[in-house]
């Protein structure tokens, strides 16, 4: 019962915010909420450390800007083709890469992100260091003009929690319940008679679907699709997001999400403007030091305590 | 040739070698049907190398493996799992973070078809709490289905390894030294646990404890340095002086 109250006030919340707070930065906070929480179904559900998941954010970011600006598609469904793209790209490196394990699963997919991104680089159609600029923000079904940032917001605020319902749907399903043991111990599963490199790829084309969805959403947001998303630097974002807001737990990564884009915000303002990556070093330092199980791990194993 | 229903499991000129090093030597091991097998032998002899091999974890340099007299040397680990041939590992084989029920339900949760449906709700499962109780109250665990795993005793994770190889209905189960590192007290409860589940299936078990060898086996395989040295009733093998010099300061260790 407490659950749905707290699950109402925090609806409430996400739909006065942009009243209080500037609605891009929101927007910009939510995407970034969607790809951590996306992340963690691989990391923290299925085990696989993806150094690569740029390559799906920053994928799906050009093709729904290429679809949205070039073929005139209505931005649902560049969307949706930018985040099916990231979905086939998610397959391919996933096939090629779930058989590894360990470091060299998250060396795999960075090499192949990094192939990835030569391609955005040398490819006409990204606008190479410029970017994709301009992308039309359109309208959603015809009806609402989303070139209002209002009406941008709860319009990725219904993409975000659709993505996010998926992710959280998946980790409590009879698939989430198979993924979490093969993370607990493959060589056991494998014995129950469970084929685990098919549940980690299911697990990852899943992961890489949303990063996309994510990536693609941004796109729109910004009207701007960029080799700053694909970029490996992008890779280890959503890594200290999801350590630092909590690896495993359903919302840690989007409270990582939150505090990391609009503590770099904040910076990149101001005077430390320049310090912006020492600063994330410090926190990732610190986080790895003194609190392992992220900011809402923390919290669940200190409220599991006191009621013990 | 082999075909004689007696036997469950048969292996011919079994062998595997490391980087020219041989583990495993041209092992012949017959497992006769609704029986209790061990395996000894001395550290190193090679014994979870065969289970490695048995379930293919590893894959055999050459022999083969029988199963109910058909081949299943080609099969994959999980096609041999399905085949009723279910293995415990050696260090505790459990899923720590999950509860104690799901950890036997994960091995029921095979049979209803729907492990790869992400969209279904987890509650979904709850039809097979019933019968991952049942199993639980088997080893003794039902007080403690909703516990953590991570946070239980090392007999009890032992236990629950044992239900959860239940679930799968085996009709082989490989236990890897399923008493290792237990107290007198827990060692008593799974080999009771054992002997009740034994009936109408069959085990083959490596085992150190050689007290536990003679209260349950029928027969004793005994592995030296990857050959098998002799194999027989317990009483048999264990007056054969060359098992007393294999086993010669190994047994007091
Ligand atoms: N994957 C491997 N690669 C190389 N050598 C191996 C491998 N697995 C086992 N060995 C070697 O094969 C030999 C047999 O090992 P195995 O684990 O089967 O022995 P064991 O009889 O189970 O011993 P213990 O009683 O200590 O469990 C050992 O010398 C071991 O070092
Ligand atoms: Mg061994």
């Amino acid at each position: 019962m407490k659950k749905y109250l707290a699950y109402a006030l925090l609806l409430t919340l996400l739909l006065v915010a942009p009243l209080l707070f500037y609605p891009v930065l929101l927007m910009k906070v939510l995407c970034f909420a969607l790809f951590a929480s996306a992340f963690n179904l691989i990391l923290g559900y299925g085990g696989l450390l993806s150094f690569g998941h740029a390559a799906f954010f920053g994928g799906a970011a050009y093709v729904t800007g290429h679809a949205i600006k070039v073929w005139g598609l209505p931005t649902e469904l560049g969307i949706l083709t930018g985040t099916a793209a990231a979905m086939v790209l998610g397959l391919l490196v996933g096939v090629l890469a779930i058989r590894r394990q360990g470091i060299y699963f998250a060396m795999i997919t960075l090499a192949l992100a990094q192939m990835v991104y030569f391609v955005f680089i040398r490819s006409g159609f990204t606008g190479g260091e410029n970017g994709l600029q301009g992308i039309p923000r359109g309208t959603f079904l015809g009806l609402v003009d989303l070139s209002n940032d209002r009406a941008m917001y709860y319009f990725v605020l219904g993409v975000c929690l659709l993505g996010f319902g998926v992710i959280a749907r998946a980790v409590h399903s009879p698939f989430g319940q198979v993924l979490r043991a093969i993370r607990d111990n493959e060589p056991r599963a494998t014995s129950l008679g469970y084929n685990i490199d098919r549940y980690k790829l299911l697990a990852f084309v899943i992961s890489a679907t949303i990063a996309g969805l994510a990536g693609a959403t941004k796109s729109v947001v910004f009207q701007l699709a960029s080799l700053t998303d694909a970029h490996w630097h992008m890779s280890g974002e959503v890594v200290l997001m999801t350590l630092l807001g909590g690896l495993g737990t359903i919302f840690g990564p989007a409270v990582g999400a939150s505090l990391i884009v609009t503590l770099q915000n904040t910076l990149s303002s101001g005077p430390l403007g320049a310090w912006v990556t020492v600063i994330m070093g410090l926190i990732f330092i610190i986080c790895v030091l003194a609190f392992r199980k992220g900011i809402v791990g923390e919290l669940q194993a200190a409220l599991r305590k006191s009621f013990n | 040739m082999n075909a004689s229903g007696d036997f469950i499991l048969q292996t011919q000129k079994l062998t595997k070698g490391f980087l020219g090093f041989i583990a495993v030597d041209s092992v012949d091991l017959n497992v006769e049907r609704h029986t209790i097998h061990a395996l000894i032998g001395p550290n190193g002899a090679g014994k979870t190398t065969v289970f490695n091999l048995l379930t293919k974890f590893l894959t055999p340099s050459s022999g083969t493996i029988l199963l109910d007299g058909e081949d299943i040397t080609a099969a994959r680990p999980t096609q041999i799992a399905r085949r009723g041939v279910i293995r415990s590992f050696q260090i505790s084989a459990v899923f720590p973070h999950l509860t104690v029920r799901e950890n036997v339900r994960v091995a029921l949760q095979r049979q209803l078809g729907t492990s790869f449906h992400f969209w279904r709700a987890e509650s979904s499962l709850n039809v097979l709490n019933e019968r991952a109780e049942e199993l639980l109250d088997l080893v003794g665990l039902l007080r403690f289905a909703n516990d953590e795993v991570a946070d239980m005793s090392y007999g009890r994770k032992r236990a629950l390894e044992i239900a959860t190889t239940l679930a799968m209905e085996p009709k082989l189960m490989l236990l890897d030294e399923p008493t290792q590192g237990m107290g007198r007290e827990d060692v008593d409860r799974i080999t009771e646990l054992i002997r009740r589940v034994a009936k109408g299936r069959t085990i083959l078990m490596v085992e150190h404890n050689l007290g536990v060898v003679s209260t349950l086996c029928d027969r004793v395989t005994v592995l030296q340095r990857g050959a098998i040295l002799t194999e027989g009733a317990y009483a048999e093998v264990s007056s054969d002086p060359r098992v007393k010099e294999a086993y010669m300061g190994k047994s007091a260790a």
